[in-house]
């Protein structure tokens, strides 16, 4: 079997006069959880409809666990879980109802779904409030019973739509350790869309990075962060004339610099040159009391990514 | 495909049992319909109400008064309450789908329905029996069972039909009173029509039988309750709900 849960190949989907999705190409490898991250509107959610074979494309194609989902989507539907925008749960059903219905759905034998609901409510800390109807649980009550049902059928592959949008930081953070505990429990590929930049970097084991419909960037997180967005150095200090700023300036790998009050900023294109960087400070007369080199973040790479790539003239970058 | 179908109805029935504040619905509401509908009225007409082939068209009205509570809130309502795409997202066959939401709603109208005839039927006995076993006769019982269906049928069918597109459950109740409406316009027609256009028809509805007429009546639901179903079946698409 093929190492690749998902395959898309110059994927698209447009809406009327709208282009919510251009041109995807994507694989996403077995077992990891994969980071589908972009701004409101980026074209996520429809990326993910068109994963499940809940939209057809108006281009290109998709594959997902070896299956074309535009000509197999039921199969595909099948092999998968989904915790889409909205958590989908009957609210005036009970915990363990929602739980038995999608169980029954899945056709899961019913020791089995007695078992495997026991377990995950357990395992979600869920199990001694089953009988309440799931409308009187809290946001973040709601958000791990509808995880739990994703994961109910032990699917090889799970959709998970912002599974901690709006959530509490401790309750995102508790449900984030879960994700991953089951990921590496059971396997699972986990494709994951969110917003929050900090969960994806924690999270995920390779991220792409899509904005107004376009793959960006795609790679894993340390990758990433080493590519577009590219390494500083903080000096602190006295003496950074007009002169030492021009002398710096003109040193080999110096994208631009940023001085201000006692702070100097160096931009390197590529990789820092520490040493000859203090060098031509020294030697142009600065004093220097500290010399930082910062480290590049994710979210710096994110934001450059999404914030300067011109839209009309984007490509991806894979790492 | 019986399997899912029998799994979207025991879903649908939890979730009507379940509701509560209202009236349609919900374990009380369906006891004060029996109690009703089952005993107070069939009490109130007497052994009259076992022996009139009239009560046939009394019974046909009841699975319509029932399933127009519910079914509105089939699509509509999972729509609203944004469960509608995840279920979409799941194995389950389109087809089993569409079945579910019309069976839970005939299960529900249909066999509350029986369950008030036969009530009725107790009631009567309890009360006037005086020994003897008062129960409708055969050909009316086949009338009632038969009617009751494809009334429950038809009004479940039409019910989930535009609950499909409709945004909310109140925009799906009132598009079914709407397309319930429509389809009585030949019988509000018949007053606007000639005098003697009506003379002649009431000559020829005054020469038949009851049998020929329910028989027609009959025959009339079943075709409408198939083109409905049709219908349905032909608009339910994934991509179209999920853009819905």
């Amino acid at each position: 079997m093929s190492d690749i849960v998902i395959r898309a190949t110059k994927l698209g989907r447009d809406f009327k006069t709208v282009t919510a999705l251009e041109a995807l190409d994507l694989e996403v490898p077995a077992g990891i959880v994969f980071g589908f991250l972009g701004p409101n509107g980026a074209g996520k959610t429809t990326t993910i409809r068109l994963l499940l074979g809940l939209l057809e494309p108006t281009r290109g194609r998709a594959e997902v666990l070896g299956r074309d989902v535009a000509s197999h989507g039921p199969e595909v539907r099948a092999l998968s879980g989904a915790l889409l925008e909205q958590s989908g749960l009957y609210e005036r059903l009970s915990a363990a109802d929602n739980l038995e219905y999608y169980g029954r759905i899945w056709r899961l034998a019913a020791s089995e779904r007695r078992a495997r609901i026991r377990e995950l409510l357990s395992h979600f800390g869920l199990w001694d409030r089953r009988a309440e109807p799931a409308g009187l649980w809290s946001r973040g009550m709601k958000q791990k019973l509808a995880v739990a049902r994703a994961l109910l059928h032990r699917p090889r592959l799970v959709f998970l739509d912002e599974p901690t949008a709006g959530l509490d930081p401790v309750a995102a953070a508790s449900l984030r350790d879960d994700l991953a505990a089951l990921a590496a429990r059971e396997g699972t590929t986990i494709f994951l869309t969110t917003h929050n930049l900090d969960e994806a970097e924690r999270l995920c084991h390779r991220v792409a990075i899509i904005r107004a419909g376009r793959l960006l960037a795609e790679g894993p997180v340390e990758e990433l962060k080493r590519g577009p967005a590219a390494p500083a150095t903080d000096v602190r200090g006295r003496g950074f004339g007009p002169a030492l700023v021009e002398r710096v300036g003109a040193l080999p790998g110096v994208a631009g610099i940023d001085a201000a009050d006692g702070l100097l900023t160096v931009h390197w294109k590529e990789a820092a040159d520490t040493s000859a960087l203090l060098r031509a400070l020294v030697d142009g007369g600065a004093e220097v009391d500290e010399l930082v080199a910062r480290k590049a973040t994710f979210e710096d790479a994110f934001l450059r990514l999404v914030k300067d790539e011109p839209q009309e003239n984007a490509s991806c970058s894979t790492i | 495909m019986f399997h899912d179908l029998r799994t979207v109805i025991w879903k649908e029935i939890k979730e009507i049992l379940g509701q509560r504040g209202r009236f349609k619905g919900g374990r009380m509401g369906i006891l004060i319909f029996l109690v009703v509908f089952g005993v107070v009225l069939p009490l109130q007409n007497g052994p009259e109400w076992v022996r009139s082939p009239l009560v046939m068209i009394y019974w046909a009205w009841v699975p319509f008064l029932l399933a127009s509570g519910v079914v509105a809130d089939s699509f509509a309502g999972e729509r609203e309450r944004h469960t509608l795409e995840t279920l979409l997202a799941s194995r389950l066959p389109d087809r089993a789908i569409l079945a579910g939401k019309i069976g839970a709603a005939i299960v529900y109208a249909w066999g509350l329905t029986l369950a008030c005839v036969m009530a009725g039927a107790v009631a009567i006995n309890i009360v006037h029996g005086k020994g003897r076993l008062l129960f409708y006769a055969a050909p009316v019982a086949a009338g009632i069972f038969g009617l009751t269906f494809l009334v429950a049928l038809l009004a479940s069918g039409l019910g989930v039909l535009v609950s499909l597109r409709a945004a909310t459950v109140r925009q799906a109740q009132q598009a079914f009173s709407v397309a319930f409406l429509l389809m009585f316009i030949p019988l509000l027609a018949l007053p606007m029509l000639p005098g003697a256009v009506k003379a002649k028809l009431l000559a020829a509805v005054s020469g038949l039988n009851a049998v020929t007429v329910t028989l027609a009546v009959v025959l009339l639901l079943a075709i409408a309750a198939a083109v409905i179903l049709i219908i349905a079946d032909a608009r339910f698409r994934r991509n179209r709900l999920i853009l819905d």
